[in-house]
């Protein structure tokens, strides 16, 4: 059979992922030191993990609501309330989904017709586009600069807007940049939005990790929780990525719509993981400070060391990434990653994994210990040194 | 716990310059800091934790329970003293519980030990009994793990 013909047009002209490609080389090699994984490197909360045992010990082992369990809905509000000073209903406004991915994914496919054009702020997590080129959307890249911290500004926004944009997804704490977006500038970007009819996708998975002071959301703003679509979750704030919960929050007419996509894909999220939530959100905030206490005094010492070595990175204010600018080596970033894996056995991520403007940086993640982040920086300093030689 | 103890008791050979960058404050805070806490006696010492099986597979450690009576003036205080005085002896704990201290012993064979405990330590006046325990193996010690750390079971997971 020819399976090429069979295959939709859409599917087989979807890339892989970058960061998949570099991490298949990274699976061939042993002892690799690995800095790339996004995930915590911390357990779930021993209470949670009960919470789940509980659950499992109490037959908790059926379906639940296609929206989820009401008492999580609720505590999600609440906890929405307490953090954003914004209320939403947890009867109409908010889905519990697999992950915020599924989340993202839903979301777009449940606003982007054919031809809209879909502004990303790029370098960011790879899904975006992939999933708007599935829905027949135009995704359009606005590249953020180093010398903007990676943010937004207005004006490159106002730039790319045009009378077909239907959406702007806005990654805030970013992956891979680590940049954030304060009150000030999510000012300068509603005030492009009000009066328009373009929509906000604001993922904010990392927002319980920001260093610098309370994480601010667009949905905060006047006038802008009517036309955001909030997608945020458990999986970074409570290291419980394997759980696979996240949600979405948006106005009860799109929230709707997001719950067919959601009810016909899913029918709902994993049941023994929607109770452990419960817990997560009601008896964790010591946990989470604790982990984004310790995120912090990494992040301090990984951006110095990292600028001692000759690698030059902006502060990143928020999830657990540094995005070192490797230009001073004189490689590119993909030369630069495969030559620190095969010479050195330190796995990063190339930067332009992330998006075209993502070239010349590299991702590298502090969700390790103080101890392996010293070993491997040891060894990236070598490499460096050597390079550079090379270079002169 | 303060941060600072904290990243001490993780790594006590972190400079100043490293503590100071990853608590946001300058080395001549650290550095004040640490002398302050020395002087109050907050940080009592700076040691080092080993795998003892691998520094030499002849020592032997144990642990004693000790019960003993109160003296009239001075509680455990004196008797803890006493315990305390020999170069053999780790740690000298007062526990509540079934017992009332806790002791640590080291030394190069079990009969040094057994020697020790039925020579200088049951023969303390106030020491009514002890019981000895001898240390198999030890798997934790002061949050270190001391042979087979867990892998990272983080794979290369992504989209």
């Amino acid at each position: 059979m020819d399976y090429d013909k069979l295959i939709a047009d859409k599917c087989r002209e979807m890339k892989p992922s970058g960061i998949r490609k570099f991490f298949d080389l990274a699976n061939q090699m042993e002892g690799v030191i690995s800095l790339g994984v996004g995930e915590p490197d911390f357990q779930t909360p021993w209470n949670v993990r009960q919470a789940a045992i509980t659950a499992l010990e109490r037959g908790k082992t059926k379906y639940t609501a296609n929206s989820g369990l009401s008492d999580l809905r609720s505590s999600i509000s609440g906890y929405i309330k307490k953090s954003l000073g914004v209320s939403y209903d947890p009867e109409h406004e908010i889905i519990v989904t697999v992950g915020g991915s599924e989340g993202i994914d839903a979301a777009i496919r449940s606003v982007v017709n054919p031809g809209d054009e879909v502004l990303i702020v790029e370098p960011c997590f790879v899904c975006y586009s992939p999933i708007v080129s599935l829905s027949g959307g135009i995704p359009i890249s606005i590249e953020t600069k180093a010398e903007d911290e990676f943010r937004l500004t207005p004006a490159q926004l106002k730039e790319k807007i045009t009378d077909r944009t239907k959406l702007l997804i806005l990654p805030f704490p970013n992956n891979p940049t680590g940049a954030i977006m304060e009150r000030k500038d999510l000012e300068g970007i509603a005030e492009i939005l009000r009066g328009t009819d373009i929509l906000v996708l604001s993922d904010e998975i990392y927002s319980e990790l920001t260093y610098s002071g309370k994480h601010c959301s667009i949905v905060e703003l006047e006038g802008m929780q009517e036309r955001t679509i909030l997608v945020n979750g458990f999986s970074k704030a409570y290291s419980m990525t394997g759980w696979r919960l996240g949600y979405v929050a948006a106005p009860a007419p799109v929230c709707q719509q997001i719950l067919k996509i959601h009810q016909y894909a899913i029918m709902s999220a994993p049941t023994v993981s929607q109770y452990a939530a419960i817990e997560a959100l009601t008896h964790c905030d010591d946990d989470v400070k604790k982990m984004r206490d310790e995120y912090n005094m990494r992040r301090r010492w990984l951006v110095k060391a990292l600028n001692d070595i000759g690698l030059d990175c902006f502060e990143p204010k928020g999830a657990f990434y540094v995005f070192p600018c490797i230009r001073s080596t004189g490689l590119s970033s993909e030369d630069f990653c495969e030559r620190l894996l095969y010479e050195h056995n330190v796995a990063v991520v190339p930067g332009n994994a992330f998006g075209e403007c993502g070239e010349g940086f590299i991702r590298i993640s502090y969700a390790y210990s103080l101890k392996h982040l010293m070993a491997a920086v040891e060894c990236m300093k070598e490499f460096v040194e050597k390079v550079k030689k090379e270079k002169n | 716990m303060d941060s600072l103890i904290r990243l001490l008791k993780e790594n006590a050979r972190l400079s100043d310059e490293q503590l100071a960058v990853m608590l946001g404050v300058s080395a001549d805070e650290i550095a004040s800091r640490i002398a302050d806490y020395e002087k109050k006696g907050v940080i009592k010492g700076y040691s080092v934790i080993t795998n003892d099986e691998l520094v030499d597979q002849n020592l032997v450690t144990a642990f004693i329970e000790v019960k003993a009576t109160p003296q009239a003036d001075f509680g455990f205080e004196d008797l803890a003293r006493k315990i305390m005085s020999y170069d053999e002896v780790d740690s000298v704990t007062l526990m509540s519980g079934s017992f009332d201290f806790a002791v640590t012993l080291t030394g190069t064979d079990y009969k040094e030990i057994a020697l020790f405990v039925a020579k200088r330590l049951s023969t303390i006046e106030g020491v009514i009994s002890t019981s000895t325990h001898f240390v198999l193996k030890q798997y934790k010690k002061q949050g270190f793990i001391i042979e087979n750390e867990a892998e990272d079971e983080r794979g290369f997971v992504s989209p």
